[in-house]
């Protein structure tokens, strides 16, 4: 009876994922079978090299992986350096700039295309990496993030460390920095999955060419192009997903702590 | 003590370490965030020639006042407040429900929240993806279970928008779920304790003890899914399109801006669509901030 409304919701919430996987495994004629197939009995594997090849999904994945990590180091070491700036170091305006920092949350990225869509265009950036992660090299929400876990660190540290010869930079690299390595965890996280499910801005970007596209906009070509093939689109959807589920599963704790950013007590 | 100077050479010393740090951020915000944004301000007083290639012409409001009377925009902003409407409460409470549910001390309860927060690692493509199948009127679940209108879901003028909003409320349920459970793990259990010690029922405690106690975590999710709401747009590309019969009923703003940029190719309505969604997604907040954040309760 308590395993009931668990049980419930864990089938809501896993049922659309997990027909995917079935249908993904099935031949094309079994699709329309009623009753629909509720588990694959004699799975069949011959739609994910397909997927693979006609859906370039190797060169896509790799697209989405070298994005993605460009994005989430470009994160981490903006967002480090202003948080620390913000936690220790003492310049005029320090407030007024947080608070600009703070700003950019208040204004959703779709608000910026039009100008953005000009900018790329006019630093020649279409289908080129630049194009896809330079506008996402900084974060108000990571800095934010970085910033309260630098104010935890007890002044006197700081103290102790000057008075041993400890500069900024160095106490940065050598103490805050390590001490706040759960909260960096929580950001790497975070912007790891927002990078790689990225939609709008590597649809816009990634108009032609292969060669920068990402697995996402890659999913929505194998919709388009394999309507007589959805066997063939739903082992593509798995075989991008796998990964992140991959990344769920050893970094859960991780994840909870940055989807929560510090605003639940 | 040091002397004046040099104290004044550390200090204008730090001072420059400090915007030398806040800089690469800095210049990235600029560029990509504040600059783009204050351009539709000026981007909206000027009309895009019928011609390629001849200037664009400075028309001041009057191209606003167009845009915003057009019945495609009012058609597009109907359309996205309603499936803010219900893709909001849908993915709050839906999350709520499993935090809830998974809010004990039972075997097994570490898969079950794995489950409960897969949906996080889900994105818009694959959402789509995996509901255009069910949802398609040959080899879907849904067609399967009777829920088989004429024309097919994603085609259908009142049924295409619930079913996006559905896609979107599945894809936000695991950050719900994440966001709730830990609101949930934050609430003392000596509080709960005490109540039923008193005699209160389950119910009450839950309705009375612990959804206050939860309210800052509630408003919290409620900005959040009030802002993903407002920018969801990828099912409608994916599954839909803006050659679909349906179209006009899903045409959410987000959707409608990137068209006006990509298929009309009008920066200039574009950029007045841009300045209505950051209104509308502003003023929805602040009213919540307004009247709902009185509500909630921060302890003492």
């Amino acid at each position: 009876m308590r395993y009931a409304l668990l049980t419930l919701g864990a089938v809501v919430v896993l049922a659309p994922l997990y027909l995917t996987v079935v249908n993904s495994l099935l031949p094309p004629s079994a699709l329309a079978e009623r009753p629909p197939p509720f588990f694959p009995l004699h799975p069949r594997w011959h739609d994910y090299p397909v997927a693979w090849s006609q859906g370039h999904l190797g060169v896509y994945l790799r697209n989405s992986a070298i994005q993605t990590v460009i994005i989430v180091c470009g994160q981490l070491v903006t967002s480090v350096l202003a948080g620390y700036a913000f936690a220790f170091v003492r310049f005029p305006f320090r407030r007024v700039l947080f608070v600009v920092f703070l700003a950019t949350l208040m204004i959703p990225f779709e608000v910026t295309l039009v100008t953005n869509t000009q900018t790329i265009s006019s630093l020649g950036w279409y289908n080129t990496f630049e194009g896809l992660a330079v506008p996402f090299l900084a974060t108000g929400f990571g800095t934010f993030l970085v910033r309260q876990a630098f104010l935890q660190i007890p002044r006197d540290l700081r103290e102790a460390a000057t008075l041993d010869g400890y500069g900024h930079l160095r106490f940065m690299l050598r103490v805050a920095v390590p001490l706040a390595r759960p909260a960096l965890a929580a950001l790497g996280v975070f912007s790891f999955l927002a990078a790689w499910n990225q939609y709008l801005w590597p649809l816009v970007v990634t108009g032609s060419g292969d060669n920068v596209r990402t697995v996402q906009i890659g999913l929505k070509l194998l919709q388009g192009t394999q309507v007589s093939h959805t066997d063939v689109a739903l082992a593509g959807t798995v075989i991008a997903v796998a990964p992140l589920v991959v990344l769920l599963v050893a970094f859960q704790k991780q994840l909870v702590r940055s989807l929560t950013g510090g605003a639940v007590k | 003590m040091l002397p004046a100077r040099s104290r004044r050479v550390r200090a204008v010393r730090e001072a420059a370490l400090g915007y030398l740090l806040v800089l690469p951020a800095l210049a990235v915000f600029g560029v990509f965030v504040f600059y783009p944004f204050a351009q539709n301000f000026r981007l909206a007083l000027y009309e895009t020639p019928p011609y390629p290639g001849l200037p664009s012409r400075y028309v001041g409001l009057h191209q606003v006042g167009q845009v915003l009377t057009s019945s495609s925009f009012l058609q597009s902003l109907g359309a996205t407040l309603l499936f803010v409407v219900i893709v909001v409460p849908a993915g709050l409470l839906g999350g709520l429900l499993l935090a809830v549910a998974a809010h004990r001390r039972l075997r097994g309860m570490t898969v079950y929240r794995l489950v409960f927060s897969s949906t996080v690692v889900s994105s818009v493509a694959v959402s789509a993806l995996v509901f255009g199948t069910l949802m398609d009127p040959v080899v879907g679940l849904l067609p399967w279970l009777g829920l088989n209108p004429s024309p097919p879901i994603l085609q259908n003028t009142t049924w295409a928008l619930p079913a996006i909003a559905v896609m979107a409320v599945w894809q936000f349920l695991g950050l719900a779920f994440v966001v709730m459970s830990a609101g949930l793990s934050a609430v003392p259990e000596e509080v709960l304790e005490a109540a039923r010690v008193d005699g209160a029922s389950e119910r009450t405690v839950f309705w009375r003890v612990t959804v206050p106690l939860l309210s800052p975590t509630i408003f919290f999710g409620l900005v959040v899914a009030t802002i993903y709401a407002f920018g969801t747009f990828g099912q409608v590309d994916i599954l839909i399109g803006y050659s679909n019969a349906a179209f006009e009923h899903v045409n959410l703003l987000v959707y409608d801006i990137l068209n006006t940029i990509q298929v009309t190719k009008t920066p200039g309505q574009a950029a007045v669509l841009s300045i209505a969604l950051f209104v509308l997604t502003l003023g929805v907040t602040l009213v919540q901030l307004r009247f709902i954040e009185r509500r909630v309760h921060y302890g003492s």
